[in-house]
């Protein structure tokens, strides 16, 4: 299967409207759970508002939040397409700057040490592409995350060590959800990234963020600390926007990667509410838009 | 828990009877503030032709299409979807923003911090919780974009919006030393060792 760089233009400039319009179903069901077992009044009408406005935004076709965020793209190349990457990655990058021109969007990036901001949602190293492979042949899937900077700001990464154990890993978590507050947009999704090297910890914590709500960790031990860690922040009673109550939390995800014999690396990555991500599929058939 | 409704210019009197959990539906005049304008503001002495004095400043840059120039748009900005971003940033520009220009009411998310409470509580002043993440509903309550200065930080300009109905907002910080979210962080940090045992950690 050949993919058209023309093609795959189009594809990521829809993909970049369509995630800032368009919740997913997954986190459209973790607010109305969150709104069923919700006990404190002042959040129960905070989630209220949250999903009048997910309404709202179907109704008016508008944007549900104004932060148009960082845009992420997920690129999985199946075994057997056929693709210039090079021109794939070009393709992406015009689309993401076409969206930002003709709906038109905010472009929320600056260059980091300037501050000048081109009003294409594009600079040095943005849009983030990332490339992954997959076994399934004559499938090419770009994902969209248009990553919002109040959670994106609450990241934090600490090296622990091995005499610390799961411990560390555990307390870690617990303290960032307590550092952020309501800086984050709460409820968020705890993304938890343990083991590898630095950068890939990191990684591993923004994968575990914008996963859809109802996955679990492939890991058994992982999946188990998520089930334990969610419980736990919601103990805390930080609630929907800092303003307390139960909700605190959708979900607390894990993902995770060996590691070496001296390390115990632990990542935090939040999701705000508005937890936005798009999908395509390029198959023989066509495209095919999802979430 | 009393519901206010508020027009610029507040008075001082006007702030220090919001209470904590009361509510506020503002309308008139509403300004647009955040990192790259006040930046220019307090640290590169730059000015801005608006009169601040008495009204209320939310945190934020909106999502705007370029319009001819009509009554309806005297700026030639439609507004497209205006929200609300994380107020904590902003947290050392809450001192020359209410004692320096006169703002009276600052509207944002996620809350401010000790320093500002103070500055709220000497010179009269109060934080307006308004929900992060729901601009739809937020752009709703706008009419229309008045006037705009420093656009050549676009979209970090100093925005003047013409607001109808917009909230209610929820009093979360007032001029007589209350915060929710000192209250909800000293709660939760309390219940801290509680989750960690739950946790199985010693």
């Amino acid at each position: 299967m050949r993919v058209d760089p023309a093609q795959v233009e189009e594809v990521a400039r829809e993909l970049y409207i369509r995630a800032l319009k368009m919740l997913p179903p997954d986190i459209k069901e973790g607010f109305a759970r969150l709104a069923a077992r919700e006990t404190d009044a002042t959040a129960k009408q905070v989630l209220g508002t949250m999903i009048t406005n997910i309404r709202v935004a179907e109704a008016t076709e508008n944007l549900l939040c104004q932060d148009t965020g960082i845009p992420i793209y997920n690129v999985t190349i199946g075994s057997g397409v056929e693709v210039d990457g090079v021109e794939l990655k070009r393709a992406i990058r015009r689309g993401c700057e076409r969206a930002t021109r003709e709906h038109p969007l905010r472009s929320s990036i600056v260059h980091p040490i300037t501050r000048k901001n081109e009003q294409t949602s594009c600079g040095p190293g943005v849009p983030a592409i990332h490339l992954d492979f997959s076994e399934d042949r004559e499938r090419l899937v770009i994902e969209m995350v248009p990553k919002g900077s109040g959670s994106e700001n609450n990241s934090w990464l600490k090296m622990a060590i091995p005499a610390e154990g799961v411990n560390a890993i555990k307390t870690f978590v617990v303290d960032c959800v307590l550092d952020a507050g309501g800086r984050t947009c709460p409820p968020t999704i705890v993304g938890v990234g343990i083991g590898g090297t630095s950068d890939l910890c990191v990684a591993l914590a923004k994968k575990a963020a914008t996963r859809a709500l109802g996955t679990a960790c492939a890991d058994p031990e992982g999946a188990a600390l998520e089930a334990s860690l969610a419980e736990a922040v919601n103990m805390l009673g930080v609630g929907p926007q800092g303003l307390g109550g139960d909700s605190t939390a959708f979900a607390v995800h894990v993902e995770i990667a060996a590691t070496h014999i001296t390390m115990n690396p632990v990542a935090v990555n939040m999701q705000c509410h508005s937890a936005r991500r798009a999908s395509a599929a390029f198959t023989p058939a066509g495209v095919e838009y999802g979430f | 828990m009393t519901h206010h409704v508020l027009t610029a210019p507040i008075s001082e009197g006007q702030v220090r009877a919001l209470r904590v959990n009361d509510t506020v539906t503002l309308e008139g005049a509403l300004f647009g503030v955040r990192d790259a304008n006040l930046i220019a503001l307090f640290d590169r002495g730059r000015k801005t032709r608006f009169d601040l004095r008495g009204h209320a400043a939310i945190h934020t840059a909106p999502n705007v299409r370029k319009v001819a120039v009509s009554p309806a748009h005297p700026t030639g900005y439609a507004p497209l979807c205006i929200g609300t971003t994380t107020s904590a940033r902003m947290e050392r520009f809450t001192q020359p923003l209410v004692e320096g220009l006169g703002v009276r009411l600052i509207i944002g998310k996620g809350g401010l911090g000790a320093g500002s409470l103070e500055v709220f509580q000497r010179a009269g002043g109060a934080y307006l919780a308004i929900i992060g993440g729901t601009a739809a509903l937020e752009t709703t309550w706008v009419e229309s974009i008045e006037d705009v200065d420093l656009d050549d930080l676009h979209p970090e300009s100093i925005w003047k919006f013409r607001v109808r109905g917009f909230g209610p907002l929820l009093v979360a910080m007032d001029s007589h030393g209350a915060s929710l979210y000192e209250a909800v962080d000293r709660e939760a940090r309390a219940r801290r060792e509680k989750t960690l045992f739950r946790l199985g950690v010693k």
